[in-house]
């Protein structure tokens, strides 16, 4: 199977409000509410971290599901976000594509870059 | 329910400040004969003072950022300030007249993932608009500043005041707004300024012509549903909020001072000596502000227009009584729909004349 990649896009915000991420995209003005799996895969959007490795690593290590059908709703979800210019897909590892913005981390905080 | 529903009752549940403005500075390189501010700097925070207060918004939750002024482009740090805004995740809405944005500055607010940029256009003919900015030449530069923010790839939206000296001019701005594939906003407010002076309110439309734009449905979308009789108020609008100012939303100065919104100048604390979100918990301003339901508006509260009204409570504070009727919401919602409000009565059988002479509202003396 061949990797996939992602990264967050830098033309994106983002909150954590009551434990669920928020994010609006700048390119479409779409806005997001993240479950818990599709937080796990956010937060985990390094550009470095293969889809299969954030699928094994974290989301079966933390949620009651095959590997089989959290690859297949992951790429769903990673589908959607980059239709919205929200994630960037690729088939090699991904680098900043420019402003480094924090990532929202646990129930309402942010942390600074 | 939308999710953008779901986020406004969540932080008002939560006691989350949404959305903030701040205007970083007062400073302006036009004169709008309509404006409300005084355009002196009275010591204006520092760059290190809005990066800390941001650092505070970001950690009250804040989501939504509309950075403004006067001018946001006349302080060097503009760029410096969207740059640390966007580094902490806000959604960042610009204001600006655009007559400082060549492309560089456009490319650059582009790659700063600034959301949406407002601007305001008074008309489509330079005579008419660079007469009410006071500066000559400024249609011309800020449409040029509208073309390059388009080419970067920025959403736009042209802002159009209305007022007596441009009430002719919608039209022209619209298309301006097509052409230039920007979105269309129509405002017929004009607020007094800061100070309190009303001496800007003589530059507001006419009653005629603010029924002309309730009854123009390019505008309003089905014009005899925006315009008819409100329903029954029920116990869910006496029991409502009058609008989210202090509520999940809130402004901030240039010098620090917080209030409930840009339209609303009760100081609730500064955060030079208070952080904001102590401010935003404690102030004693905003506990009052927060305290009001539609049930407690002396006079509103008996309105027939009280669920449906655009009822300002800032500008019903300027005039004395921020639980009291706004003239001008009065006004509006009698031109929209022919019904007299209870704060209209009220001022009549107390012998008061509106604000200013409104030839539509002459009748409601005799009532």
């Amino acid at each position: 199977m061949k990797e996939i990649y992602i990264a967050r896009s830098s033309a994106v915000a983002s909150r954590v409000l009551d434990g669920e991420i928020v994010i609006m995209s700048a390119t479409d003005s779409t806005l997001f509410s993240l479950s818990e799996v599709a937080t796990v895969i956010w937060q985990a959007a390094d550009g470095h971290t293969p889809l299969s490795e954030i699928v094994r690593g974290r989301i079966c290590a933390e949620f009651d599901v095959t590997p089989d059908a959290a690859y297949r709703d992951a790429k769903a979800f990673i589908d959607d976000l980059a239709r919205h210019g929200i994630l960037r897909v690729s088939s090699q590892p991904i680098d900043s594509d420019g402003l480094r913005l924090s990532i929202p981390v646990g129930s309402g905080s942010a942390r600074t870059a | 329910m939308s999710l953008m529903q779901q986020l406004n009752g969540k932080a008002l549940r939560m006691g989350i400040p949404l959305s903030v403005h701040l205007d970083i500075t007062y400073r302006c390189n036009e004169r709008c004969e309509h404006c409300y501010l005084d355009h002196d700097d009275h010591g204006e925070m520092t760059t290190a003072e809005i990066r800390a207060l941001l650092r505070d918004l970001a950690e009250a939750n804040v989501f939504f950022l509309v950075l403004s002024g006067g001018e946001p482009l006349m302080r060097r740090d503009c760029f410096e300030i969207i740059e640390y805004a966007r580094t902490l995740g806000f959604n960042v809405k610009l204001k600006t007249n655009a007559v400082m944005i060549r492309e560089k500055e456009a490319q650059r607010l582009r790659a700063l993932g600034v959301e949406q940029v407002q601007i305001s256009v008074y008309s489509h003919r330079p005579e008419v608009h660079d007469a009410i900015t006071k500066l000559p030449g400024s249609l011309k530069r800020t449409v040029a500043g509208i073309r390059v923010m388009r080419a970067a790839g920025l959403k736009v939206t042209l802002a159009n005041v209305l007022m007596r000296s441009n009430s002719r001019d919608s039209d022209g701005v619209r298309e301006l707004a097509a052409e230039v594939g920007a979105h269309y906003t129509l405002d017929p407010t004009i607020t007094p300024m800061m100070d309190g002076s009303t001496s800007v309110l003589q530059h507001r439309i006419s009653a005629d012509e603010l029924r002309g734009i309730f009854n123009d449905p390019t505008l309003v979308g089905d014009a005899e549903s925006f315009c008819a009789p409100p329903p029954p108020v029920d116990d869910g609008i006496r029991e409502g909020l009058p609008c989210s100012a202090g509520h999940t939303a809130c402004y901030v100065s240039p010098y620090g001072d917080v209030y409930p919104c840009v339209q609303f100048p009760l100081a609730c604390g500064n955060v030079r000596t208070q952080r904001f979100v102590d401010i935003w918990k404690n102030s004693p301003q905003l506990a009052e502000v927060r305290s009001i339901r539609g049930k407690d508006l002396t006079t509103c509260s008996s309105c027939t227009h009280l669920g449906t009204c655009t009822r300002c409570p800032g500008l019903a504070y300027m005039e004395g009584n921020m639980r009291g009727p706004s003239t001008a919401d009065c006004e509006k919602s009698f031109v929209r729909t022919g019904i007299p409000t209870a704060g209209m009565l009220a001022r009549a059988s107390a012998g008061q004349v509106p604000h200013r002479a409104a030839p539509g509202l002459v009748q409601i003396q005799s009532l």
